[in-house]
């Protein structure tokens, strides 16, 4: 197991963290935020990029890349935070928000100096409502105390930060559909390019970066770019934090060292699955993941692994499932989620999505017949890469990486299926032909 | 063998409202009048505070409608009008986003929002059971809605539930009633059991045992300044707030 110091997390449960003033005693707030802002901007991205830090909220871009990305000149430049978090599985930022949420405000008030913006907001999913609480008491503190507002520690700089609650779309989480849903309209993706460094919020050059990529940012100040390369593995550096459920002993967050193995992570950290029970499969990074089983346990938890594995880290949201439940229900949850979420906006998601929920009801209800199966694995190969963002894919890869995976196991359950169900006998039956989609 | 939950209309449309009357004869709406549309004046004075936090007032079009929704239960046809004047947009605006937002309800529901989150996570640990025995326990009560809701981000307490945004669980079978009634009446739900008082499972984040998390929640809450609803700050708007567009950047021409 891991021996490296949580950096995040680090005393995590201190009573009055939430509060400026435990938080300014333990270092925050104080020497790495002056140095941060007598640096020159590019000596701060050049250090972000030498941390290899890489964004945590699901495509694991370099942070420093995507902050070097930003137009010099005179323009309105804005950094947003997306804390959406909206990725079933996922439930790291809400703790970091809640338990130390002047670490992200500070984390912003670097990367908003290394962006050159200088108008911040905070999207927060409508559903966090007392995480949104306290990041705006947060908030009052910290302009109270001249840290946010014009002239910050007395260094010239100004940034003007506002939470913006959401009201509850999966869709907002994708950057686009923020930067939509932040200026008041349904939360539709963009065609990219052009990107938001480019063409963002309110057609400005706009730098969203995740929670816990910003929250990195002061401890990467602190220590330096070239130490936290040091921690974690080749290509993934630094701690992460990992949101561990499902049929596990002991969910919840954990931070550890990237590069650790997932055995350790899943059996060691969350206690493994219960008793008598054993791994049926897990999402390494959260529901959009492909799935892997229990062959793959020892793979390294790092980004470039569990890539080649054919999967992703994505957010770091382990989900794992037991061999007491149907891969089929966990497939047609999984669907059923998408397909609630596609916001519309491109046919092979909006279609593709409500099909094979539909036919995962007919395999569930044993209306289907052992061909549906390769019908519903074309579907997902049409979704991928068709759509403007990446939504239609987060229910294509899982789906299609389970029928895969767990053939056998469908094709049992279609005959099983089929065999009770007493309705495929009759072809005149009223539930058969509803099921089958007829209009009564 | 269970069928699978397929509500149709009898034209075949699943697409709620689709018979709603609709006067062809009558002009689309137009920005309200504020002369003939009354507003509270709390209302006003919370969506003119979220409008000042943004460059472009549609902005505050989702804070503005929950916090209507907030004083009316749900964003009735009356509450897009008050939204819909105090920010000079048209009605059909805010219902075209109000649509899109699981959390905007636009059609009359309880105004106690009930959310049991039935994705992966919880459904493995029972979640959809929940849901079901949850809306049975509550009854018929025309204040409040349960319903299924996507992940709320809260799968370590798995299965769980919202209650107007204070997250409890994880909910046992046998707390299913305790919490229906304290939904019913008001109360606290399941105090011990919500998230906020959570320690983190991490075995390495804490080096001691701090007394804070899971005792005494009390003075936890009390720690918290809770700004009232649409009290939170204000950006301030800067001297050097942006440099204004087509203008040189002072840092620049430094």
């Amino acid at each position: 197991m891991s021996t490296q110091q949580p950096l995040i997390f680090d005393e995590i449960d201190e009573p009055g963290l939430h509060t400026i003033e435990v938080y300014k005693r333990r270092g925050g707030y104080g020497d790495r935020l002056h140095k941060a802002l007598t640096m020159p901007p590019e000596a701060l991205v050049e250090e972000l990029k030498a941390s290899g830090l890489r964004g945590r909220g699901g495509a694991g871009f370099s942070m420093g890349m995507k902050a070097s990305f930003m137009p010099k000149g005179t323009m309105d430049k804005y950094l947003v935070c997306n804390a959406d978090e909206s990725e079933p599985g996922t439930f790291k930022d809400r703790e970091l928000m809640q338990k130390i949420p002047h670490l992200l405000i500070e984390g912003m008030i670097i990367a908003a100096h290394a962006a050159g913006a200088n108008r911040a907001f905070i999207f927060i999913r409508g559903e966090y409502v007392q995480q949104a609480d306290i990041l705006d008491a947060a908030l009052v503190e910290a302009y109270d105390a001249g840290l946010l507002g014009d002239n910050i520690l007395g260094t010239g700089h100004s940034l003007s930060l506002a939470v913006h609650r959401g009201a509850g779309a999966y869709i907002c989480g994708e950057e686009t559909g923020l930067l939509d849903s932040l200026e008041g309209k349904r939360g539709n993706p963009r065609l990219k390019p052009p990107f938001p460094a480019n063409q963002g919020l309110y057609q400005g050059p706009t730098l969203i970066n995740n929670v816990e990529t910003l929250a990195t940012v002061p401890l990467i100040v602190e220590m330096g770019g070239a130490r936290y390369a040091e921690i974690g593995a080749e290509g993934s550096t630094g701690t992460k934090l990992i949101s561990i459920s499902g049929n596990v002993q002991r969910p919840g967050n954990y931070e550890i060292e990237l590069g650790m193995s997932s055995r350790d992570i899943i059996y060691g950290l969350a206690g493994g699955p219960a008793d008598g029970r054993e791994i049926k499969l897990w999402f390494p990074g959260g529901s959009s993941s492909p799935v892997l089983t229990k062959d793959d346990l020892d793979l390294p938890y790092d980004f470039n692994t569990l890539a080649k594995a054919g999967s992703m880290l994505g957010s770091g949201a382990i989900i794992v499932v037991d061999d007491s439940n149907s891969v089929v229900d966990v497939c047609l949850w999984l669907a059923e989620f998408y397909r609630h979420e596609s916001c519309g906006k491109c046919t092979p998601c909006r279609e593709g999505t409500n099909w094979t929920v539909k036919m995962l009801e007919r395999i569930q209800s044993g209306l289907a017949t052992p061909m549906d199966l390769d019908i519903m694995a074309s579907v997902q190969e049409q979704i991928i890469g068709n759509c403007l963002c990446v939504l239609g894919d987060a229910m294509a890869m899982p789906v299609g990486s389970m029928v895969k995976k767990f053939r056998g196991e469908f094709e049992a359950h279609i005959e099983a299926a089929r065999a009770a169900n007493t309705l495929t006998g009759d072809e005149d039956a009223p539930e058969l032909a509803l099921l089958q989609g007829a209009v009564v | 063998m269970s069928l699978p939950d397929v509500k149709r209309f009898s034209h075949g449309s699943r697409v709620p409202g689709w018979d709603d009357a609709v006067d062809l004869t009558k002009d689309p709406q137009e920005i309200p009048d504020p002369a003939t549309t009354p507003v509270p004046a709390d209302l006003r004075a919370e969506i003119e505070h979220h409008i000042a936090k943004y460059p472009d007032r549609r902005s505050a079009a989702i804070p503005a409608l929950a916090a209507a929704q907030r004083l009316h239960g749900w964003c009735s046809p009356e509450a897009f009008r008050q939204v819909a004047c105090v920010m000079r947009l048209t009605p059909a605006y805010l219902v075209a986003v109000a649509s899109f937002y699981d959390m905007l309800d636009t059609r009359p529901v309880g105004h106690k929002r009930v959310y049991v989150c039935t994705n992966i996570s919880c459904s493995l640990r029972g979640g959809r059971k929940l849901l079901g025995d949850l809306q049975e326990a509550v009854g018929e009560n025309v204040e409040v809605q349960v319903r299924g809701f996507e992940c709320l981000g809260a799968c370590d307490i798995a299965p769980m539930v919202s209650v107007d945004g204070v997250f409890v669980g994880p909910v046992d079978e046998g707390e299913v009633q305790e919490l229906a009634d304290q939904i019913n009446s008001g109360a606290d739900p399941l105090p011990a059991k919500q998230l906020i008082k959570r320690p983190s499972a991490d075995p390495n984040a804490n080096t001691r045992e701090w007394d804070r998390p899971g005792t005494d929640f009390e003075q936890v809450e009390s720690e918290i300044e809770r700004p009232a609803p649409g009290s939170d700050p204000l950006p301030t708007e800067p001297s050097s707030f942006g440099p204004p567009m087509g203008r040189p950047d002072p840092e620049d021409e430094a």
